[in-house]
C-alpha cells in the first residue's frame, strides 16, 4: 500500500486519507452519519426506528455485494445463505439462553429448545454446543461464512466459473440451504424458524430501550464495515479486483492468481452478510428460512443496484429506500407494489445501471461543482459487466 | 427383501419405476429446452423462463375450461388445438418481450438476469391479477388419464407416454430445425459471428427476436404438458427455476445432448434419493451432489470445447 500503487486515487497516502479519500467522500460519510445517528432517531417513532434498524441489517449484505458484484464483477444471487448463517448463529445462541432448565421444565427433556422437544430429540446435537458461549458465537458468525464461502467458491473460481454460471450456482446454494433448514425441523426449527428469542446474556432484547441501543450498535457496526470496505477498495487489492472485472486476461497474464482474489472478496461479502444477519436476529427476535431463501437473496441485489453497485454508501441508502417504499406501498397498494418492484429491476438495469449514486456522480456532481466553483476533475468510473 | 416377489413381478416393478424416471427426465428436459435455446444461441439468461412455462400451463387450463363450458363434446380432442395455442401465445409474448426489453440488453448477461427477474415478478403479478391467485389444473380428456397395460401386471400411465413422445418430438424437431432449415442456419450464424452475419445480409435483429420467441414457444409447449402432471399457480414458476437452470449448467451450457444426459442424471438421482429420505432432505443431497460434480467438471458434463 505504498504510494506508487494507487497514483490515480490520492496523492497523499495516510491511512485516514485512504478511508476518507477526498472531500466528497468525507462529506458523504458525514451526511450518512448525520442521517442515521441524529435525524432518524429524533424523527421516527420507536416502531419505525426498529424497522430502519432492520433495513440497515440488509445493507450489510449490500455493502458486500458492492464489493463482490460492483467492484469484482462476481454476482452472487445467494447472499441470503450468509445472512442466514449469521442470523441462525445468533438465533441459536439466543434460543439456548431462552431454553434454560427453569423455563423448559414442562418438556420431556428440559434444557433443550422447544422445537427439538417437539421433534422427539432428547439431547442437544453436537453442533449446538458451541452456541452456549457468547464469545464463540461471535467468532462463529465471522468464521463460518469464511469457511463456507471458501468451500463453495474455491473450486469454481479455480475452474474459472464466473459470471452467469456462478450466479446460478449461488442461487442453487441458497435454495439448498432453504431445503436444508426446512428438512431438518428437529435441528433448526424447520419452516417455522426460531422464535421466542428473549434475552442476550440476561439483557432483554424486546424492550423498547434495548431496541434503541441495538439500533445504535447496528449503525456503529455498519460504519465499521463501511470503513473496512472502503479500505479494501482503496488498497492495491481493490485495484486488482476492478482490473480483473474489466480485463480478466490481462490481469492473469500479469501474473496474478485470480482465484485467491475472488475467493477473498466473496468471503468478505459473506462475512458482511453474516454480521448483518446476526444483527437482524437481535433486532427482530426471530429467524426463519423464508428470510434467507431465493427471493430475499435477489431482493438484496436490487437494494444494491438501486443504491448504486459501485458505491458502498449508496448501498445503505438503497436498502433503506427500497425497503421504506416496500413498507409504505405494500401497506396501501399491495398489487401495485409488485408491479412497481418488478419495473424497478428493469428501469435500474436499462436506465440507471449505477443507481442513485450514478445520478449523483454522473449528473448532479458536475453541476454542483460548477455552482460551487470547485474545479476538481473526476471522471466518472465506467461500468462494465 | 425380494423373496415375496416373483421374477415377473420384479421385472414389472423395474419397468414401471424406470418409466417413472423417464417421465421425470422428460420434465427436466422440457423445463431446460427453452433455456438451452436462449442461452445456447443467444447467451442470454432468462430468469422469466419459468413464467413462460406457466403461460403454457395457463393456456392449457383455460382452453380446457373453455371447451367444457362451450362445447363439451370436443373434450377428447381439444389437446390438439390447445398445445399449438400454448406455443403461439408464449411465442407472441416472447416476441414482444424481446422487442421491448431483451434486445437492449445483449452483451450484458448479468444485467439481463436482473431485468428478467423483474419481468418474472411482473408476469407473476399479471397471472395473479388477471387469472386468479388460486391453483388451477386442466381437465384432461379421458384417454389421457388411463393407462396402458402391455401385460396384466405392467401398468404404464398414458400421460407419461404422451410427455415422452412430446419430449422426443420437440428435441428432435429442435435439432432438425437448427441444423437443417434456413432459419436455423441464420440462428447459428448469428450466434457464431454477428457482424459477419450482418455483412452477409442476415437480419440479426429479427433472428434474435425469432430465436427468443421460439424458445418461449417451446417452453409454452413444455408448460402445457406439465399441467398433465402438476397443477398451476401464479408462483409455480419459482419452483421450476432453480432446477431448470441446474439441468442446463450441469449439462454444459449450450449442449443439447448434455441437457438430456444431465436431465437423466438428475432424474435418476432424485428418484433414488427420494426413495431413501424425505423430499426436502433428498433435495439437499441432490444439490450437494451437483455442486460436487460441478466442482470437478466446472464446464458441465458435456461442454463444447470452444473457447468463448
Amino acid at each position: 500500500m505504498k504510494s506508487q500503487s494507487t497514483p490515480t486515487l490520492t496523492p497523499n497516502e495516510g491511512f485516514l486519507d485512504k478511508l476518507l479519500s477526498g472531500r466528497s467522500s468525507f462529506l458523504s460519510y458525514s451526511l450518512l452519519a448525520l442521517i442515521l445517528v441524529v435525524i432518524l432517531p429524533l424523527t421516527l417513532s420507536e416502531f419505525r426506528l426498529n424497522m430502519c434498524g432492520k433495513y440497515l441489517c440488509y445493507s450489510f449484505c449490500c455493502i458486500g455485494l458492492v464489493l463482490c458484484w460492483g467492484h469484482a464483477g462476481i454476482l452472487s444471487l445467494g447472499q441470503g445463505l450468509y445472512f442466514g448463517l449469521g442470523g441462525y448463529s445468533m438465533a441459536m445462541f439466543l434460543k439456548l439462553e431462552a431454553s434454560d432448565l427453569e423455563s423448559t421444565k414442562i418438556q420431556t427433556t428440559p434444557g433443550i429448545p422447544d422445537f427439538m422437544d417437539w421433534n422427539q430429540l432428547t439431547e442437544l446435537p453436537w453442533f449446538w454446543q458451541p452456541y452456549h458461549s457468547f464469545t464463540l458465537t461471535l467468532l462463529l458468525i465471522i468464521i463460518l461464512p469464511i469457511l463456507l464461502a471458501t468451500l463453495l467458491s474455491f473450486f469454481y473460481f479455480k475452474g474459472r466459473v464466473t459470471g452467469v454460471v456462478f450466479a446460478i450456482l449461488t442461487q442453487s446454494m441458497v435454495a439448498c440451504a432453504w431445503y436444508f433448514i426446512v428438512g431438518n425441523q428437529g435441528f433448526f426449527g424447520g419452516i417455522n424458524g426460531m422464535t421466542d428469542l428473549k434475552t442476550l446474556n440476561g439483557w432483554d432484547i424486546r424492550e423498547p430501550s434495548s431496541q434503541k441501543i441495538l439500533y445504535f450498535i447496528t449503525v456503529a457496526c455498519l460504519f465499521g464495515c463501511l470503513f473496512f470496505s472502503k479500505w479494501i477498495l482503496n488498497s492495491r487489492l481493490g485495484r486488482v479486483l476492478s482490473a480483473q472485472r474489466d480485463k480478466e486476461e490481462r490481469v492473469r497474464f500479469s501474473g496474478y492468481d485470480l482465484t485467491a482474489f475472488r475467493v477473498f472478496i466473496f468471503a468478505v461479502a459473506g462475512v458482511l452478510a453474516s454480521i448483518g444477519g446476526a444483527l437482524f436476529t437481535l433486532q427482530v427476535g426471530f429467524m426463519s428460512p423464508n428470510l434467507i431463501g431465493v427471493v430475499p437473496s435477489i431482493d438484496l441485489i436490487i437494494y444494491t443496484a438501486v443504491g448504486g453497485r459501485l458505491c458502498i454508501v449508496g448501498a445503505v441508502y438503497g436498502s433503506l429506500l427500497v425497503n421504506t417504499a416496500r413498507t409504505l406501498f405494500s401497506e396501501a397498494y399491495p398489487t401495485l407494489w409488485v408491479f412497481i418492484y418488478g419495473a424497478l429491476f428493469i428501469i435500474i438495469v436499462l436506465a440507471l445501471p449505477k443507481g442513485i449514486a450514478g445520478i449523483w456522480s454522473d449528473h448532479l456532481r458536475v453541476r454542483v461543482r460548477s455552482l460551487l466553483k470547485l474545479d476538481k476533475k473526476d471522471k466518472p468510473e465506467k461500468l462494465t459487466t | 427383501m425380494f423373496d415375496e416377489y416373483t421374477f415377473e413381478e420384479l421385472k414389472a416393478i423395474l419397468i414401471m419405476q424406470s418409466f417413472g424416471g423417464l417421465s421425470l427426465l422428460c420434465i427436466y428436459v422440457l423445463m431446460g429446452l427453452g433455456l438451452y435455446v436462449v442461452f445456447g444461441q443467444m447467451k442470454v439468461i432468462n430468469m422469466a423462463h419459468a413464467e413462460f412455462l406457466v403461460i403454457g400451463s395457463y393456456t392449457m387450463c383455460l382452453a380446457s375450461k373453455f371447451v367444457i363450458e362451450v362445447m363439451p363434446e370436443f373434450i377428447n380432442y381439444y389437446l390438439w388445438v390447445a398445445i399449438p395455442l400454448a406455443f403461439v401465445v408464449a411465442f407472441i409474448v416472447g416476441w414482444i418481450i424481446e422487442w421491448i426489453l431483451i434486445s437492449r440488453l445483449y452483451h450484458r448477461p448479468l444485467d439481463t438476469l436482473l431485468a428478467t427477474w423483474g419481468l418474472s415478478l411482473i408476469m407473476q403479478q399479471c397471472f395473479r391479477t388477471f387469472i386468479g391467485a388460486r391453483e388451477m389444473s386442466a381437465t384432461l380428456p379421458e384417454w389421457l388419464m388411463g393407462s396402458w397395460a402391455p401385460t396384466d401386471i405392467i401398468d404404464i400411465p398414458i400421460n407419461g407416454l404422451v410427455i415422452l413422445a412430446t419430449t422426443i418430438i420437440l428435441t428432435v424437431g429442435l435439432v432438425f430445425f437448427t441444423n437443417k432449415t434456413r432459419w436455423g442456419l441464420r440462428m447459428r450464424s448469428t450466434s457464431q459471428n454477428r457482424q459477419m452475419s450482418q455483412a452477409l445480409g442476415i437480419n440479426t435483429k429479427v433472428t434474435d427476436r425469432f430465436t427468443f420467441a421460439l424458445a418461449c414457444g417451446i417452453s409454452g409447449i413444455g408448460g402445457a404438458f406439465l399441467t398433465t402432471v402438476v397443477s398451476t399457480s401464479p408462483t409455480a414458476g419459482t419452483t421450476y427455476i432453480v432446477d431448470s437452470f441446474l439441468v442446463l449448467v450441469l449439462g454444459g451450457l449450450g449442449s443439447l445432448f448434455g441437457l438430456v444426459i444431465s436431465g437423466g442424471f438428475l432424474a435418476l438421482l432424485s428418484s433414488i434419493l427420494e426413495f431413501f429420505m424425505s423430499g426436502s432432505v433428498a433435495k439437499v443431497w441432490l444439490y450437494l451432489i451437483i455442486f460436487v460434480v460441478l466442482a470437478k467438471f466446472t464446464k458441465g458434463l458435456f461442454s463444447s470445447n470452444i473457447r468463448s
